[in-house]
């Protein structure tokens, strides 16, 4: 491999490992509520869409970028307080597979809503951040990406700080470890729940504004969620730092195998790549990377 | 259209394909406990592997083309459902993903499936069964019905014998059901294999006795969770649901349609019409669960033990 390949190799390498953060902003949002609820949201997706299908509505009707991001969060606030009410909460103590089915209903109503509401055009979302490619040693790395990836990474952050110095979240690591002793000392189930969609709104939102400013506000926008399936079973559905060394792996194979191999199939592999990549790792390692090891995976 | 002829392309044969598919994974899902999510990948393998027997073995009754399109879609079928062996509940459902998203790319991909056609599409075949030709709406029907009730009674019968107990051990006990000698891992198998078997088979009546010209993408991810909400709403572990549910299914978006132009006139366009499709379609998923989570087959035995009183 000469020069000028390795630097094709590495903006390749650098480009794939900047969406995958971009796909462990989705997975986490599905962490959250599986470590404390038991809960694979298959309406994680549609809840990314309706986020920044609201907020880049309320921004064309020349509402403040502020005032609309509030809004937007307060909206989200409140259907994940409504979803613990009216889904969750009459289906406890049903088996995971039947929330599940549910989630997928829900996603069906939140995508129909947020279309009803909004239209189905596709809206350009402008964050104000150029797309310009920055040379870093001869590599180009998109300037947008790496907004992203800082906006992960503090996310994370706040997310981690919240999990373990604050009393909810001391809160949230009980429930997720054991939800009976939890409700045996007497915390509020309802109340934890309904938090944690709330702070999985929270991701929705962020990660709805990511990806829409980059591929447009439209319906495939829920689709995403499609893509970070793949990731939360390679990294572990209950672990954050497995969705994102998940989400890097994941992009990183995702856009090398594009480049690499796509040529000798024809392209078009990116649609099932991830979970061939997660299906073969799983095989050898049936935990994930960082989830937590049961003696059967159930 | 006449009435009757759309009484029976519109509504009676897709019923009847959508049932039969519901079947199948109900018998996967409902019985044996695997969670799928590609169903309509295994309908696509069987349209197209139908079309391709027919088109290329030259005298070749179109009665085994569809039993070769069966097998074609068991063995895709056991392919897939081989992360069962260690995998389970969501892990396994995600991987049967990847079944929709190959099978969807490999079917677009390579063009010999669709004979060359340059859009993937492939036209119907004459659907003869026992030299009988099934031509016209209700000929159609009728050719449905044929293969539906075979279907139906041999899976009826198979849920009787010693293999459709072992599915149900399965599903509520792994780990019992392994003590007390049942094959786990061979009887998880089988039951991708003769539930894909069946798919394949609806995929066939789906293309060819409803559509009759079929692309890849017809055969979607929303495909596959349709035959799930079928499953869910009609009842799970019951041969009837598939029924009720499929029916549910495809009378409720013409009703619906009907009933929203009524109420709200020319606000009501297509494109509310799909969305509000949509959100009732997730509200009765969610109502069903919550309510009658035995589905419509539940609720029918109790109508009838209640018409008995």
């Amino acid at each position: 491999m000469d020069h000028t390949e390795l630097l094709f190799f590495t903006e390749v390498l650098v480009g794939g490992l900047l969406s995958g953060v971009m796909y462990s902003l989705v997975a986490i949002g599905f962490v959250l509520i599986y470590k404390t609820s038991g809960v694979l949201n298959f309406a994680q997706g549609s809840m990314v869409l309706f986020s920044a299908l609201t907020f880049v509505s309320l921004v064309e009707r020349a509402v403040p970028f502020w005032v609309a991001l509030l809004a937007t969060f307060a909206l989200m606030v409140l259907l994940g307080l409504s979803i613990e009410r009216l889904v969750l909460r009459p289906l406890v103590n049903k088996p995971p597979i039947i929330l599940f089915m549910a989630t997928l209903g829900l996603s069906y109503i939140i995508e129909g809503a947020a279309q009803l509401a909004w239209g189905t055009q596709v809206h350009a979302l402008e964050l104000g951040i150029e797309d310009l490619p920055l040379e870093i040693a001869g590599v180009f790395i998109s300037k947008f990406d790496l907004f992203a990836a800082a906006i992960a990474a503090a996310m994370v952050t706040v997310l981690t700080l919240f999990f373990q110095y604050t009393r909810v979240g001391l809160a949230f690591r009980a429930v997720a470890d054991d939800t009976f002793a939890a409700y045996a000392v007497g915390l509020r189930l309802p109340r934890i729940w309904a938090t944690v969609w709330t702070a999985a709104g929270f991701v929705a939102t962020v990660a709805g504004l990511l990806w829409g400013a980059r591929l447009g506000v439209q319906f495939s926008l829920s689709l995403i969620v499609l893509k970070a399936l793949p990731v939360l079973v390679l990294g572990g559905f209950d672990s954050i730092l497995g969705a994102i060394v998940g989400g890097l792996i994941i992009g990183a194979a995702e856009k090398l195998a594009e480049v690499y191999l796509g040529p000798y199939v024809g392209g078009g592999i990116e649609s099932w790549f991830a979970y061939v990549i997660a299906l073969g790792f799983l095989l050898i390692r049936p935990s994930g990377l960082f989830g937590q090891k049961p003696v059967e995976r159930a | 259209m006449s009435g009757t002829s759309y009484l029976f392309d519109a509504i009676l044969t897709p019923l009847l394909a959508l049932s039969l598919a519901a079947l199948g994974l109900n018998l996967l899902t409902g019985y044996a406990g695997q969670l799928s999510l590609g169903t309509a990948a295994f309908m696509a393998v069987g349209a197209f592997a139908a079309y391709n027997f027919n088109l290329r073995v030259e005298g070749l009754p179109f009665v085994i083309s569809i039993g070769l399109a069966g097998l074609s879609a068991a063995v895709v079928g056991i392919f897939f459902g081989l992360p069962s062996l260690r995998l389970k509940g969501f892990y396994l459902a995600v991987s049967t993903l990847a079944a929709q998203f190959f099978v969807q790319w490999a079917l677009t991909k390579f063009d010999w499936f669709s004979n060359h056609n340059p859009s993937g599409v492939i036209d119907a075949p004459p659907l003869v069964l026992f030299g009988i030709t099934f031509g016209g709406a209700v000929g159609r029907y009728l050719f449905a019905l044929t293969v539906v009730t075979a279907v139906t009674l041999l899976t009826l019968r198979l849920l009787n014998t010693q293999t459709g107990h072992n599915f149900i051990a399965v599903r509520d006990h792994e780990l019992a059901a392994r003590v007390i000698g049942v094959p786990v891992l061979r009887t998880k198998l089988l039951a991708f294999a003769i539930s894909s078997f069946i798919v394949g088979v609806a995929g066939v009546l789906w293309a060819f006795a409803y559509l009759r010209t079929v692309e890849p993408h017809g055969f979607n991810l929303d495909r596959s969770f349709q035959i799930l909400f079928i499953v869910i709403i009609g009842g799970l572990a019951s041969i009837r649901g598939a029924f009720f549910g499929a029916a549910l299914i495809v009378v409720f978006p013409l009703v619906l349609s009907r009933v929203g132009s009524f109420l709200l006139g020319s606000y009501f366009d297509s494109g509310v019409l799909d969305m509000s499709q949509r959100i009732v379609l997730g509200v009765l998923i969610i109502a069903f669960l919550i309510l009658e989570p035995r589905g419509l087959a539940s609720l029918f035995d109790r109508l009838v033990r209640f018409g008995k009183r």
